[in-house]
């Protein structure tokens, strides 16, 4: 069945989001959908899901025009979307999560075997036999939970299955598996419409490509027609030049020291990070990759060993202990605890201070304003609530309530995740720039090319343990082997 | 430098309102002719408000505070027993009944931070503790009674020259509304908001997430119990001084555009809140409502405010930006 | 071949079954603990002379439950929704003057009275439901609201009881079975029934998707909105029950028979002492009816010690502070604790 989205306009409050979108999805065939951030992406998902409706503009499935008032309408007409951020409820079961609003009935009851039965089929065709349907979702990890989500999609007999940054929570072996899920579904023919900011997911699946840009369409084009660097272009309306700033020729003293540190989650970790150097950090997710940057920050502080600042041996058994010595920590998880969304720019930029170091926070908002417009915020003022700005600003922001402590050790934790290639680049200038001021940087990312790309050396991490160090310009290849315990071919 | 006046998100309609019903009210009775009578509202008004600031505190930073109305009336009934009528009792005991307001948030506070019991529970449990705890311990009906001096707060005033007689409770009310402002436009009030809308990024930030709860407790105790000096002396002893109040304190809060669930609005605004349902009240009864139906006018005025403030308020107040990359 | 690298699953997911069963839930804790309080409660009453658990003291106690019961079991389901109802005190006694009034001491009047009472009820549940989905206003102020509109239209017509119910209508209230009164095996049906609503049918379901998230269970096609406003329909309903069943007992309609015994506060007390989360999405009736049944054997334990009444809200408070602490403190210790003491 193809799915077609013709002429879609749609406005907030009078700013138009979207401005005359075309879209096809045919049955057997994975259509990408890029763009920057604002470029109405989500927008257009949500038209395609039934959560906004369109200001003008035509919806057809099959060859009848559709209108749909709620998700689900779209649901009815054989569209499943799996958002970005989970959509599971916590404390109900597999099954029941599965099955939402869709119950099966009998005699006047729902149907609990049945729908345990049926998940639990969904699950061994994902050769996921593993998840037991009757568990609670909260029992689950974080991937597993995004297996969920995918058999919940499949489960409304979906015809037509739109991602969105389905690989966002997903390590790189597991991504390749899903790869391969979404390649079977293709081949069941099932439409697919997968959205993404990472190019090589882009061009390893799918078919055709669509590029928006500010709300509107710019191309449409088979995917075996276009290059990276076309693409890139067609995104951001400009070449993108080199996406990494260039490496400093040296680096300073050492700022942070560990010696056999370890705690029930990591072990026996011994490194340094200088001043004005950027280490990366890779590993598989569950490798102890964010669990080194939430010790090293006091929430789950090292049980043993040690950790020093500047030389002088510290212990960190708080977040707040960590600010005041001087360490700094972008967490991955921008909005559930990088910000406080409805506060403005400027109260969100000042928060490390306000919060953790007592008075001395300057009443000129000169200063903020300064230091905002080095982390190139685009707001409309400081009193703006950092809800409404982009995810690549909102992004800068964080960064800046950091910037604003200024911190001798700054943990990234996943910094571009969810930002568009545009604020990415701002993004890696800023780090430098920070590193070039004296910072030592410790950079986490899933994403091998940036980590690859930005760091000074990597260090990655297998079960827990630092499994190897490799330097700058090192292949994608010698970090996943080093990461996965062996040699590459043997992931599956 | 160029100066204008931001109002937090959901100010501006309280701030309306409240203009409309005192200017109604000068239509309205004879009284509100000159400043007198204005005074003598936010004399009537000053507890209410006062209670309001603290309710504030509390709701901004994402809690309840069911325990203020039972808490007012164990102050008061508490003065009455310890004073006895004696002047010479009236200032340690105020000094007890602050302490006392002081110690209630720190319990509060205490249990909401340190065994993660939410803060409706808590002070719903409080609530029950207070009412009978007090009464209890003076025998199921107050007993005693207030010192002249003690009533001076809540009835006497002090000679101004331009404005004639200010009352005590006024005066009181301005000094608590100024501290609060500077309290919430100063670092740690904005954190405290910060913690209403995402404690985890305030935890993360380094910042004291508990201390700041427990403090928000903590003023809203102290201010209870200032509530009730001025309650007491305005008012004289009851078993039911203090009924239904936390109610109406959170409902004051809301109508002034705070968001349930912490994060938003403004002190001056919960403050506004809670003077507009005074005015209301006054309002009606000039106009000769039956005072049994004033409840009802109140109940439809919230849902009302709080439907404008979610629905009408909205289309013009929150426009997303542009967003750039 | 499995998507995620992650220790052996297969043995786990037995066991894991098998571990949640026997795990101390919410519920069986409040049980348990019932269970302990009439025991100490005999052992205290026997110390003073008395029995705590003979006729009079299971009637005493069962009769206690009848109308917090009704009406927490309707809370419950409010609150499951992610909601609450702050006007079921007013409503109850609202009710209870609908039905005596209607009756008018009429034998033939005692159906429609009990009809135009729980009429009633349902249409104060819709506006409740419509109000928090339409206008969009949060529960505890669109409830505090109707209940203050309810309270200024009792405080303006009634100065004190009015109607009365026929003779046969106070059976309701006063017959029983050995010590079972028959109005708390009512109760214990209406509380079968929600149980089976909330855990076996759709609506049911659909009641603990909105309350565990909103977002989600819009997102999932659940008709969020309508689902809000039958939870509040079904808790008002409850609410005027338990005022139809006061009016058979007291023979008439009064007006603050409900706020007299606090039942808002008491019953979201009860609701959250059996165990389910004030936020929504998690707890069930099963437990509302222990917490239920926990405060009414405190007060008949009390009555025998013949304790002053004013300890009896002294302890309430602790034990219920108490309770939903031992609730958070398990339900931290499930999780992975990411604070440092």
């Amino acid at each position: 069945m193809t799915v077609s989205l013709e002429g879609i306009t749609k406005s907030f409050l009078g700013v138009p989001v979207l401005r005359g979108v075309d879209l096809e999805l045919r049955a057997g065939e994975v259509h990408a959908l890029v763009g920057g951030n604002g470029a109405g992406k989500s927008t257009l998902l949500k038209v395609l899901a039934g959560v906004h409706r369109p200001d003008s503009g035509r919806i057809v499935v099959g060859d009848k025009e559709k209108t749909f008032a709620a998700p689900r309408d779209a649901q009815a007409a054989g569209i499943a979307i799996i958002h970005q951020e989970f959509n599971l409820l916590e404390n109900r079961t597999v099954a029941e999560n599965v099955f939402l609003g869709r119950e099966p009935v009998r005699r006047g009851q729902v149907d609990r075997r049945a729908m345990r039965a049926e998940t639990a089929k969904l699950l061994d065709w994902l050769g996921e036999d593993g998840i037991d349907p009757a568990v609670e979702v909260a029992r689950l990890s974080v991937a597993r939970k995004q297996v969920v989500e995918i058999v919940k999609a499949l489960s409304t007999e979906a015809t037509v299955l739109a991602m969105d940054e389905p690989t966002a929570a997903l390590a790189d072996h597991e991504v390749e598996l899903l790869y391969d899920l979404v390649r079977r579904l293709r081949e069941r023919g099932i439409a697919i419409l997968y959205v993404s900011h990472r190019m090589r997911e882009v061009f390893d699946l799918s078919q055709r490509i669509t590029v928006l840009k500010d709300g509107a369409f710019v191309v449409c084009s088979a995917t075996e027609d276009l290059t990276s660097d076309q693409l890139v272009r067609h995104m951001v309306g400009r070449p993108l030049d080199a996406l990494y700033p260039e490496r400093p020729a040296e680096v300073g003293e050492v700022r942070l020291s560990l010696r056999g540190a370890g705690n029930a989650r990591v072990r026996d970790l011994s490194f340094d990070i200088r001043a004005g150097e950027i280490v990366g950090l890779a590993g598989l997710q569950g490798s102890g990759r964010s669990a080194i940057a939430r010790a090293i920050w006091g929430v789950e502080p090292f049980t043993t060993g040690v950790m020093e600042l500047d030389g002088a041996p510290v212990r960190v058994t708080r977040p707040r202990a960590a600010v005041r010595k001087g360490i700094g920590y972008v967490t991955e998880d921008r909005k559930g605890e990088g910000l406080a969304l409805r506060q403005s720019v400027r109260d969100n930029a000042l928060l490390v201070r306000r919060a953790a170091l007592r008075g001395a926070v300057s009443r000129r908002s000169g200063d903020l304003a300064a230091l905002l417009k080095s982390v190139a915020v685009v707001s409309r003022g400081q009193h703006q609530e950092v809800r409404y700005l982009s995810g690549g600003n909102q992004q800068k922001v964080v960064l800046g309530k950091w910037l604003a402590v200024r911190p001798r050790v700054l943990i990234v934790d996943e910094p571009t995740r969810g930002i568009d290639v545009g604020a990415k680049q701002a993004v890696y200038r800023l780090l430098r720039d920070l590193a070039a001021d004296g910072v030592a940087i410790l950079m986490i990312s899933s994403e091998l090319p940036e980590l690859i790309g930005m760091s000074d050396r990597i260090l990655v991490m297998h079960d827990g343990a630092i499994a190897g160090e490799l330097p700058a310009g090192a292949s994608e290849e010698a970090v996943m082997g080093l990461a996965t315990g062996h040699a590459i071919g043997d992931v599956a | 430098m160029r100066w204008r006046p931001r109002l937090a998100e959901g100010t501006a309609p309280v701030l309306v309102v409240l203009a409309l019903l005192l200017v109604a009210l000068a239509f309205a009775g004879s009284a509100y002719s000159e400043p007198a009578g204005y005074l003598a509202l936010l004399k009537r008004a000053a507890p209410l408000v006062i209670l309001a600031i603290g309710q504030y505190f509390v709701i901004v930073s994402g809690g309840f505070d069911l325990s203020v109305g039972s808490l007012v009336t164990a102050e008061v009934v508490i003065a009455a027993r310890l004073i006895d009528g004696d002047d010479a009792n009236t200032a340690w005991v105020i000094a007890l009944l602050l302490g006392f307001g002081i110690l209630v948030g720190l319990v509060n506070g205490l249990i909401t931070t340190r065994l993660l019991v939410p803060s409706f529970i808590v002070t719903l449990g409080m609530l029950l503790v207070l009412d009978g705890a007090v009464f209890l311990w003076s025998g199921g009906a107050p007993r005693g009674a207030l010192s002249p001096s003690f009533r001076v707060f809540g009835r006497g005033g002090v000679d101004v020259p331009v404005l004639g007689q200010v009352p005590w409770s006024v005066i009181i009310l301005l000094v608590v509304l100024i501290a609060a402002v500077l309290f919430m436009r100063g670092g740690t009030g904005r954190t405290l908001v910060a913690v209403g809308d995402n404690e985890n990024a305030v935890r993360l930030a380094g910042g004291r997430v508990e201390a700041l709860r427990l403090l928000a407790f903590v003023l809203s105790g102290v201010l209870a119990a200032l509530a009730a000096i001025l309650l007491a002396g305005f008012a004289g002893v009851s078993a039911q001084v203090g009924q239904g109040l936390e109610f109406r304190a959170i409902t004051a809060v809301v109508l002034g555009g705070v968001l349930l669930g912490g994060g938003r609005g403004s002190v001056v605004a919960a403050a506004a809140g809670a003077l507009s349902l005074e005015a209301l009240f006054s309002l009606l009864n000039l106009l000769g409502v039956p005072a049994a139906l004033e409840s009802a006018v109140q109940g439809v005025i919230i849902i009302a405010a709080v439907a404008y403030a979610n629905l009408g308020g909205r289309l013009r107040l929150r426009k997303p930006s542009p967003s750039v990359p | 071949m499995s998507l995620l690298q992650e220790t052996p699953s297969r043995p786990r997911r037995a066991s894991s079954v098998r571990a949640r069963r026997f795990t101390l839930t919410p519920t069986t804790t409040v049980y348990l603990a019932l269970v302990a309080l009439l025991i100490i409660g005999s052992v205290l009453v026997a110390i003073d002379g008395g029995v705590l658990l003979d006729q009079g003291g299971i009637l005493n106690i069962l009769t206690r439950s009848t109308v917090l019961g009704l009406v927490a079991i309707g809370q419950t389901m409010v609150i499951v929704t992610g909601s609450l109802d702050l006007s079921v005190a007013y409503l109850v006694g609202l009710c209870s003057l609908v039905a005596a009034e209607t009756m008018a001491g009429s034998e033939s009047m005692m159906v429609p009275g009990v009809l135009l009472a729980l009429a009633v009820a349902a249409v104060v549940g819709l506006i409740n439901g419509l109000v928090i989905t339409v206008l969009k206003a949060h529960a505890f102020i669109a409830t505090l609201g109707i209940a203050l509109v309810i309270k200024g239209y009792l405080e303006h017509t009634y100065t004190g009881p009015a109607g009365s119910v026929p003779r046969t209508f106070q059976h309701l209230g006063y017959d029983r079975i050995g010590p079972v009164p028959i109005a708390a095996l009512l109760m214990l049906l209406i509380g079968a029934g929600a149980w089976w609503y909330l855990r076996r049918t759709r609506p049911g379901y659909h009641m603990y998707a909105v309350g565990g998230d909103l977002e989600v269970a819009r997102l999932s096609g659940v008709r969020t909105g309508r689902t809000i406003v039958m939870a509040h329909v079904l808790c008002a309903v409850a609410a005027g029950l338990a005022g139809v069943f006061l009016a058979s007992r007291l023979g008439s309609g009064a007006p603050y028979v409900g706020t007299d015994a606090g039942y808002d506060l008491e019953s979201i007390a009860a609701v959250v002492l059996g165990g389910t989360v004030l936020a929504g999405g998690r707890g069930g009736v099963v437990g509302t009816i222990g917490g239920v049944l926990i405060l009414s054997t405190l007060d008949t334990i009390f009555d025998d010690l013949a304790v002053d009444p004013f300890f009896k809200d002294v302890v309430r408070g602790v034990v219920l502070i108490v309770a939903v602490a031992l609730y958070a403190r398990r339900q931290l210790a499930g999780q992975l604790s990411g604070r440092s003491a």
